[in-house]
């Protein structure tokens, strides 16, 4: 177990060096200047000196081998330097972000599951009931309504009937647990219920499979109450694939929430990641993919481990 | 005769209405006595790069950040463009107009508590005029008419001049010239691009990137009894939907740059008389530019066809509706003293009010340039709706009304500039926003591409060049205007290298208990608010 983990752990850096390399060779492929983006982009005018000066200053004068090489160099230190467009450096750039990223998916996250175990596994019970019919109708309607139309319709309807708009700036829940939440539970919310949708659908047809099992039918057989049957039996193998796919959304969230971000206006990993592609900053868009790349490769890393946990005919190899 | 009957009774109503809009406004500012407290939080639609007022060029960075500076002049923020001073007291102008003496005020404290003198404005403006190595100055090119700045003693500060400039004065009061303190400089010439430390209204207290910006009153501020307000923070919302919805809701009391007209009866809409519009012309433009080294726009009379199509007047009355396109105008804005009035502009190819006679001279000239079928080629744009996309689809329609096929290509920014600097296109919208009415701001863009960067449309012409160098040495306004006209007439007319289709509208619904702000032609101007009040 401890070699297929380190294994594992191993095998992420080059998958993230392969991802490293990609993004930056692309990034350079894509046509758009920052320097020129900087100025012309608002319509002023800039000298040429001011033009070249600030391209030295970012480096951008350099052969592209040598600023990868730089790059490269930096992230093995764990020095992801500073934003072209800011300044700043990308930690701090970033850091502010990830609290709210973090939070909003795990809240998106928490309804989703809330929602989605109890109703997939109720309608797969109940199938082809007013009940199974329900949830269906209600999953497919999530996955239907995209979350920023959502969004949207929360905060027109706040704005319409209340007069009243969530916080516009984030509060961290340990300063202010109300400001918190009446900011991020709208978004969480809305960003939840496309989620729960394909959790239920992924819940429901796994239960469907399993209740068909040979073994659930050999716990009915052996007088088990029908609670135990459905919860110890059918539900922990199904959730198989339901964990898989929890997993892979929480991972898409933390950095995919782009347009829900701007629907709420959330100061969060989407939106930053959509402005520094527009301003084409390199640099914070190169550490922005390989974050959201180690995220996704954990993620499935964790997944695979709580699978194996859950079936032990998983072994690791 | 019915048609005429509308417009007339539009032309009476529409000022009505403006009055009844703007007079409790008005009226309700000069009644009321401004009170002191509160935080004004306001909106801006993107995030400061650094807070370098002189390497920076976006709203973004000036709305937040100039309430912490002060400059040696301003703009009077009550009788805009009327120049008055800010850490200058006084200032002199030599004979031969080649030397300017500035008397610094007494008594103006940094917020470290140090007092500014005449050697942080020389520092300030050696950085902006001559660069160190490694310095960004976005304002460089401006004063490279400056040959030295000096500081004989700690009240007096003197620039003299290489020669003669219309624009000097009014350049100085451009609202990105922070004074800078000159200790920090001389250790540090970049600390400016991360830290903040002026002379302004109001102090830094945090900065969230991406998020917000909060200030609080400068209490040792040299005006004495100002700032009004306690402090001030500004949102960060860099989309449109949820920026409205922000003043919609009253968490945000203004967004200074301003909102289109949909947006405005939105606001106006949900908060009914507890907000009040502010409108103003302003000096932004959208341009189309022509790649004049491309067939067949390489000829004058292909291009004199596709001005002369677009009709002005009736894109005016049209986009205004829906769009911050509003005003006709030629290389300066309509409205500024030395903009080319109406009569005249009328006679300029293209700007004239019979659009059938003009669509009918066109079709004559395409037939000439041997182009009697019209053409096809591509007008890029940037992926933006408002203005650029509304008037994109506009100029098209008005180019296939002669017979032109016009495939409309929006662009993300990147490759939209990236286009445009290789010549890498037919036909392009354009645009151009600065900070204050000046022709050496505004036909600066029509000059040649080799002298300028922002000509996009790939010409050279040494005729306006030098027209260009000898209006900016003028300073009689009326020999000035002279020569402006025979620039823009060259440029629009005899041969249409490029042209303008409307200038923009600025339209700023607020809060109505936000006092002291007016609106200005320009979103750059009158943002230290040290004037803002709220009133209960």
């Amino acid at each position: 177990m401890r070699q297929y983990i380190l294994k594992r752990l191993l095998l992420m850096i080059p998958t993230l060096f392969g991802v490293a390399v990609l993004i930056f060779f692309l990034l350079r492929v894509v046509p758009g200047d920052i320097v020129e983006l900087k100025y012309a982009g608002t319509g002023s005018y800039a000298p040429k000196e001011a033009l070249a000066r600030e391209r030295a200053q970012l480096g951008l004068d350099k052969p592209i081998w040598q600023q990868f090489v730089s790059w490269i160099w930096g992230i093995v230190r764990l020095d992801f330097g500073t934003s072209m467009w800011t300044g700043q450096p990308i930690t701090h750039e970033i850091a502010i972000r990830l609290e709210l990223s973090i939070e909003l998916a795990l809240m998106a996250t928490f309804a989703a599951v809330l929602i989605s175990i109890p109703l997939g596994a109720l309608a797969a019970v109940k199938q082809d009931t007013w009940i199974d019919y329900f949830v269906r109708i209600f999953s497919i309607a999530g996955l239907s309504i995209p979350s920023f139309w959502l969004g949207i319709v929360i905060i027109l309807t706040f704005i319409i009937y209340f007069r009243w708009l969530p916080p516009l700036t984030f509060t961290p829940f340990w300063v202010d647990p109300k400001a918190n939440l009446s900011q991020l539970i709208w978004p969480a919310l809305a960003v939840g219920y496309r989620y729960s949708a394909v959790a239920t659908r992924m819940t429901r047809s796994a239960m469907l499979e399993v209740l068909r099992e040979d073994y659930v039918r050999t716990a009915r057989a052996k007088g088990l109450w029908e609670r135990a049957v459905v919860i110890r039996h059918a539900l922990k193998n199904a959730l198989l694939p339901v964990i898989t796919v929890i997993g892979l959304e929480f991972a898409f969230l933390v950095g995919g929430l782009v347009v829900t971000e701007q629907v709420f206006n959330l100061n969060g990993i989407g939106k930053l990641f959509v402005e520094a592609i527009s301003q084409r900053d390199y640099t914070m868009v190169q550490s922005l993919v390989l974050l959201t790349s180690f995220v996704f490769i954990f993620v499935n890393f964790l997944v695979d481990l709580i699978n194996a946990y859950l079936d032990p005919r998983i072994r690791y190899r | 005769m019915k048609l005429l009957i509308e417009i007339r009774t539009k032309a009476i109503i529409a000022p009505i209405l403006a009055l009844i809009l703007i007079t409790p406004y008005v009226f309700g500012a000069q009644q009321e006595s401004p009170r002191t407290g509160g935080e004004l939080v306001f909106a801006v639609g993107g995030t400061p790069p650094s807070y370098d007022g002189h390497r920076e060029t976006t709203f973004a960075m000036l709305h937040p950040i100039a309430p912490h500076y002060s400059t040696l002049l301003r703009f009077d923020p009550q009788n805009y463009p009327k120049i008055i001073g800010d850490v200058a007291e006084s200032w002199t102008i030599s004979k031969d107009a080649l030397t300017y003496t500035f008397k610094i005020r007494k008594g103006i404290k940094f917020h470290d508590g140090s007092e500014l003198s005449a050697r942080d404005v020389k520092a300030t403006y050696d950085k902006l005029v001559f660069p160190p190595d490694g310095v960004v100055s976005a304002r460089q090119a401006t004063y490279d008419l400056v040959k030295k700045i000096e500081a004989p003693d700690a009240n007096t500060v003197v620039f003299q001049m290489k020669h003669l400039s219309a624009a000097f004065l009014a350049n100085l009061a451009s609202p990105w010239n922070f004074i800078y303190k000159a200790d920090i400089l001389a250790k540090d010439p970049r600390w400016y691009e991360k830290n903040i430390m002026g002379t302004g209204p109001f102090t830094f207290v945090e900065y969230v990137a991406g998020s917000h910006w909060v200030a609080k009153k400068n209490p040792n501020y040299y005006m004495k009894g100002r700032p009004y307000l306690d402090g001030f923070k500004a949102v960060i919302i860099r989309d449109t939907a949820p920026r409205v919805a922000a003043v919609r809701s009253g968490q945000a009391l203004i967004e200074f740059r301003g909102f289109n007209p949909a947006a405005r009866d939105d606001i106006v809409k949900t908060a009914g008389s507890q907000v009040v519009v502010q409108e103003s012309p302003w000096a932004c433009n959208l341009t189309v530019a022509i790649n004049n080294e491309k067939k067949p726009f390489d000829d004058v009379r292909v291009r004199r066809a596709l001005t002369l199509a677009i009709d002005r007047w009736g894109a005016s009355k049209a986009l205004s509706q829906i769009s911050l396109m509003k005003y006709v105008g030629g290389l300066l804005r309509p409205g500024y003293e030395l903009a080319t009035p109406e009569v005249e502009l009328t006679k300029l190819v293209g700007f004239g009010k019979n659009i059938e006679a003009s669509r009918k001279e066109a079709r004559r000239l395409l037939k000439e340039a041997g182009v009697p079928e019209g053409f096809s080629f591509t007008l890029k744009n940037r992926n933006v709706r408002e203005p650029y996309e509304v008037t994109g689809v506009y100029v098209i329609d008005q180019w296939r009304q002669i017979g032109l096929n016009v495939n409309h290509v929006q662009q993300e920014e990147g490759p939209y500039f990236n286009d445009y600097r290789q010549g890498n296109y037919d036909a392009g919208i354009d645009f151009a926003c600065d900070f204050m009415d000046e022709p050496d701001l505004q036909l600066f863009k029509f000059v040649s591409s080799e002298k300028s960067p922002i000509n996009y449309s790939r010409y050279n012409d040494s005729v306006l060049d030098d027209l260009y160098e000898k209006q900016t040495r003028m300073t009689d306004p009326k020999e000035r205007s002279k020569v402006i006209r025979q620039f823009e007439k060259r440029v629009l007319d005899e041969k249409a290298y490029q042209f303008h289709v409307l200038w923009w509208q600025r339209i700023v619904p607020h809060w109505s208990k936000l006092k002291g702000w007016k609106i200005t032609s320009s979103h750059y101007v009158n943002q230290d608010l040290r004037d803002v009040w709220i009133a209960q």
